[in-house]
């Protein structure tokens, strides 16, 4: 049975009234509710929340995380953090803030500089940020302001962590150094990772590995006073510490070919072929990166960039210069490669070279040139003559591609530290596109020794003969061995890069030109003979003394090269290997204004290569 | 019975040029003028949370504009018309709805927004009304109150538009659009008992939904219960909105002043969480103020949808008036911190055009209702 129901219009209206009005106050007491939870806010507890809001602010603080400390490869602490006391301002908190800072003036020293990066942080800054005014106050200053701090509200000692490298100026163009974040940096770095940290790396690894070495911040919220002092701490999120960077160098290497380069201006570097693997990385004159934490002061940057011998230039990474005859076991490679020259077929060189369309001539370094001479010889001599007909019969276009593309002359090496140059290969589209001038042969012939437009940096070079000396193997050259995890403390070693090895088409090429190189250093005519007395390894060498300027002696009436004033004296240059038939180093050197080869860059290559060499023999060394 | 269109209220020649006006153009009096209050309120306490900001007071005006148009449009047209037209809309919301989730646009990673090609639409607003239009389409010709075998269709006709949204994910509209169509069927005289089943069936449903809810929808129900699981995230909206309350006081640090809205410690402070800005800036005074508004209009039209003498108008009204209801309450009580957060804004006050145009659709239909009265010929 259906049953059928019937619509009963009063019943629906009354029923629809009754249910309007449970709506309606129901709806009415959940109002009344949300009124006296309001009355509850803002009558009963409302000092409460004022306090909150006003004085008793909560602050959320990013806590800063250790930078990751940079060690050597046997461990050498090479970058460390120490506490460091800086003066903060809050200038939200601050009624008067220049005549607070004229007051504090008076108790602390504040430098130009500090007021002008103040005030650029001010503008970048939320007016409830801590802003430093002054950083590594001396225990004076600290002391002096704690007796006065009642008179400065919403200024603060914080104790931070600063940068600091013991080694000073032997790592610093291998490390760089941390200093104040710009304006220009701080719009390009995470906000979040740096709004409470005021240091940022620069160049060098710091520069490189700053994310790496920065770690993750924590955050902090704490309650605060009127004055904005902290009252309590409410919550703590702990930050993640910097990894630990282990390097590759060895600062016993940095030692000792800072001190064998002196006073000169120069570079080495020092690279374990084997790996790719820097061991040195030196550039002189230094400087001490410790000056620059914390902010350096305009005076001492002044004096720093404007000294004529530019300490702040990183002469084995930017540092172009002609490879003079260095050059030369490259080109004989490329000339056996390209199957231009017999190598044991003898040339005659009579000291001077004449092009057919030039009536000067290019003159050989020895007068009355070295007879009758074949390839490993004119190596192991450096006879000028045979390079020059050596480029000839190359032509600038095979070696332009063989010195670029086979060993990576005149593009970055790839190595990981910041401002490499490229150096230069040229060839006639360069020419036409730097020099708008056209290619000339007496362009080509010079290229044959080292000179003219030929540019590399000391890098470059040490790379180059580290290829040379593992037979054409070739590595990406880096710094970082390892890195270190400060939470769990392992230690992961970083992986060599290996590169496509360089192909040689003439058999017995490697053996020829490493020979040759030998005998450089180990037969009584070769140009680095000296520096064979006493060495308890086998070397492989390549003298170079490359001009600065195109003069002649005698040209400012001196007789002899150190008559010529300092800064025209040519540069001297040096490569080497050791041990020949197992290679464990490859250093290049470049002595600015050095004046030989053989007498300026050789020996410091040597006392490199004792260093490392005769300790790892005597079993001191903990390298693989 | 036979239908007039000749109004109730007394003779045309007490009516004054003004009462004439509203009379001709389908208005309620009482309801625009608060209404009229409300928005210039809501302008005022805008440039206040928006740092002095002309250019969104300027948006927010040609909005307000736009959307008391529609109002007046919505006015104008008859309950029968809507009532004829309430099957067809819920359809064509539904499919947009589909269509949405289908293929929308994502915006703060939700699918909300559908682009026809000259406007960006979002179908999840439509539902607000046409949900309830639909509950009311569907019981006008039923003898009331519905029986067991009715409510299947009604919990499809809520749930599915519901369910839809709520996956987009839009929380806080999902809400609304279950208020306006769960009112719609309670005020149809739901039986009690089948009212404490539903309950029980919800007591039993809610770990389940918990197991498909989106973590951060979880993480805001954990957040409610407890502020300090995470007072620097999702916490920090509750704690930062409470102290901008609670540091009014009475009356308020006064307009234009106050730390937490001025200083940026008060998120959203333009949009969901703008009646905290009000709380500060007016204290407890003008939180009351604008509350008891807000009471009045809902009032109002609840007593529009009381006098409304069809089933559709009635239950329409009602369900309409409610879901105004829910805005405001569900926004008052997140912001003072009995709820939790759900991004409902408060209507006419939150800086924004999609639920301003829809909420003033509805009011365009309460005036309707209120105007196209028939007489019954008794």
């Amino acid at each position: 049975m259906v049953r059928i129901r019937i619509r009963n219009e009063w019943l629906e209206r009354h029923q629809f009234a009754t249910r309007i009005v449970i709506v309606a106050i129901t709806g009415l007491v959940l109002l009344l509710a949300v009124a006296i939870r309001l009355f509850y806010l803002q009558i009963i507890n409302h000092s409460y929340y004022a306090n909150l809001a006003e004085g008793n602010r909560l602050r959320t603080e990013q806590v800063t995380p250790p930078r990751g400390l940079i060690y050597d490869r046997n461990g050498v602490l090479l970058a460390e953090n120490r506490p460091s006391y800086e003066l903060d301002i809050i200038p939200e908190q601050v009624a008067n803030l220049q005549a607070t800072i004229k007051a504090l003036g008076k108790i602390v020293a504040i430098r130009p500089q500090d007021l002008k990066q103040f005030y650029e942080l001010l503008k970048t800054k939320k007016p409830f940020q801590p802003l430093p005014l002054r950083t590594n106050l001396s225990d004076t200053e600290i002391a002096s302001f704690a007796v006065d701090r009642q008179n400065f509200p919403g200024v603060d000692i914080r104790a931070t962590l600063a940068r600091y490298y013991p080694l000073g100026p032997v790592t610093s163009h291998v490390l760089g150094y941390t200093g104040i974040i710009s304006p220009d940096e701080l719009a390009s770095l995470d906000p979040k990772q740096y709004n409470n940290t005021s240091q940022v790396g620069k160049v060098g690894i710091e520069g490189s590995y700053e994310s790496l070495l920065h770690g993750s911040v924590g955050t902090r919220q704490v309650e605060t006073d009127a004055q904005g002092h902290v009252v309590r701490e409410v919550s703590y999120t702990p930050p993640v510490p910097g990894s630990n960077l282990y390097l590759s160098i060895d600062v016993r290497l940095q030692e000792a070919a800072e001190k064998a380069l002196g006073d000169y201006n120069g570079a080495v570097v020092a690279i374990d072929p084997r790996n790719g693997e820097l061991l040195a990385l030196v550039s002189t004159p230094s400087f001490d990166p410790n000056q620059f934490v914390g902010g350096i002061s305009p005076n001492d940057f002044a004096k720093l960039n404007t000294s004529p011998n530019q300490p702040l230039f990183n002469r084995a990474l930017r540092g172009q210069y002609p490879p003079g005859s260095t050059i030369k076991p490259f080109l004989a490679l490329a000339a056996l490669d390209y199957g231009v020259v017999n190598p044991f077929k003898d040339l005659m060189c009579p000291g001077y070279f004449y092009l057919p369309s030039n009536p000067n001539p290019y003159r050989d370094w020895k007068r009355g040139g070295h007879g009758e001479i074949d390839m490993p010889n004119a190596i192991t001599q450096s006879c000028d003559v045979y390079f020059y007909t050596v480029a000839l019969k190359l032509g600038i276009d095979r070696i332009h591609d063989y010195l670029t593309t086979q060993f990576g002359f005149g593009e970055p090496t790839g190595i990981d530290l910041m401002g490499e140059r490229d150096g230069v290969v040229p060839s006639p589209e360069w020419k036409r596109k730097n020099l708008h001038a056209p290619w000339y042969l007496g362009d080509l012939v010079i290229v044959g020794i080292g000179q003219g437009y030929l540019l590399v940096t000391p890098l470059q070079l040490a790379d180059g003969v580290a290829a040379i000396s593992m037979h054409g193997q070739r590595f990406v050259p880096h710094l970082l061995h390892a890195i270190g995890d400060p939470l769990s403390g392992i230690i992961s070693d970083t992986t060599p890069r290996a590169l496509p090895a360089v192909q040689e088409t003439y058999p017995n090429a490697w053996k020829i030109v490493v020979q040759a190189m030998k005998n450089v250093v180990e037969t009584w005519k070769g140009t680095a003979h000296a520096i064979s007395v006493g060495a308890r390894y086998t070397i492989g060498g390549k003298t170079g003394t490359a001009q600065v300027y195109r003069k002649r002696l005698g040209t400012f009436g001196e007789e002899n090269e150190s008559d010529i004033p300092k800064q025209l004296r040519d540069n001297a240059l040096f490569i080497a290997f050791a041990p020949v038939d197992n290679p464990r180093i490859a250093v290049a050197v470049v002595v600015e204004h050095g004046g030989g080869g053989a007498s300026t860059a050789a020996p410091i290559a040597r006392k490199v290569m004792d260093t490392y060499l005769l300790q790892e023999i005597a079993g001191k060394s903990s390298a693989p | 019975m036979t239908f007039s269109d000749v109004a109730y209220s007394p003779a045309r020649g007490d009516l004054t040029f003004g009462e004439r006006l509203l009379r001709r153009l389908n208005l309620d009096g009482p309801l625009l003028l608060a209404l009229v209050v409300l928005a210039l309120m809501g302008l005022a306490i805008l440039y206040g949370a928006s740092n002095q900001d002309p250019g969104m007071v300027y948006r927010q005006t040609i909005r307000l504009v736009f959307s008391f148009i529609v109002l007046l449009a919505v006015a104008q047209i008859s309950p029968q018309f809507l009532r004829l037209w309430s099957p067809w809309l819920f359809a064509i919301g539904l499919v947009l709805l589909l269509f949405t989730l289908h293929s929308g646009h994502i915006g703060r990673g939700a699918q909300r927004w559908l682009s026809l090609g000259f406007v960006r639409i979002q179908p999840s607003e439509i539902m607000k009304i046409a949900v309830p239009m639909m509950v009311a389409w569907y019981l006008h010709e039923k003898p009331l109150p519905p029986n067991w075998k009715q409510l299947l269709p009604l919990a499809a006709m809520v749930f599915i538009p519901v369910l839809l949204v709520a996956i987009e994910p839009d929380l806080g509209t999902a809400l609304l659009i279950l208020s306006a169509g769960a009112f719609g069927v309670f005020l149809a005289g739901l039986r009690w008992r089948v009212i404490l089943l539903l309950a029980l069936v919800l007591a039993i449903i809610t770990p389940i939904l918990w197991h498909f809810m989106h973590g951060y929808q979880r993480e805001r129900v954990l957040i409610f219960l407890n502020p300090q699981r995470d007072p620097l995230g999702a916490g920090y909206h509750i704690i930062q909105s409470q102290i901008a309350i609670g540091s009014g006081g009475l009356f308020g640090k006064g307009w234009l002043h106050g730390s937490q809205s001025q200083l940026d410690f008060l998120p959203e402070s333009s949009t969901d969480f703008i009646y905290a800005v009000l709380g500060e800036q007016f204290g407890f005074i003008g939180a009351m103020v604008l509350l008891v508004l807000y009471g009045f209009i809902i009032a109002r039209a609840l007593i529009i949808a009381l006098r409304a003498q069809d089933t559709y108008s009635r239950l329409l009204g009602g369900a309409l008036s409610m879901a105004l209801f829910t805005y405001v309450f569900i926004n008052s009580g997140m912001v003072s911190g009995i709820l939790p957060v759900a991004g409902v804004p408060l209507p006419l006050v939150s800086y924004g055009g999609s639920s301003l145009v829809t909420l003033m659709a509805g009011f365009g239909i309460l005036m309707s209702i209120h105007s196209h009265r028939k007489l019954v010929a008794s």
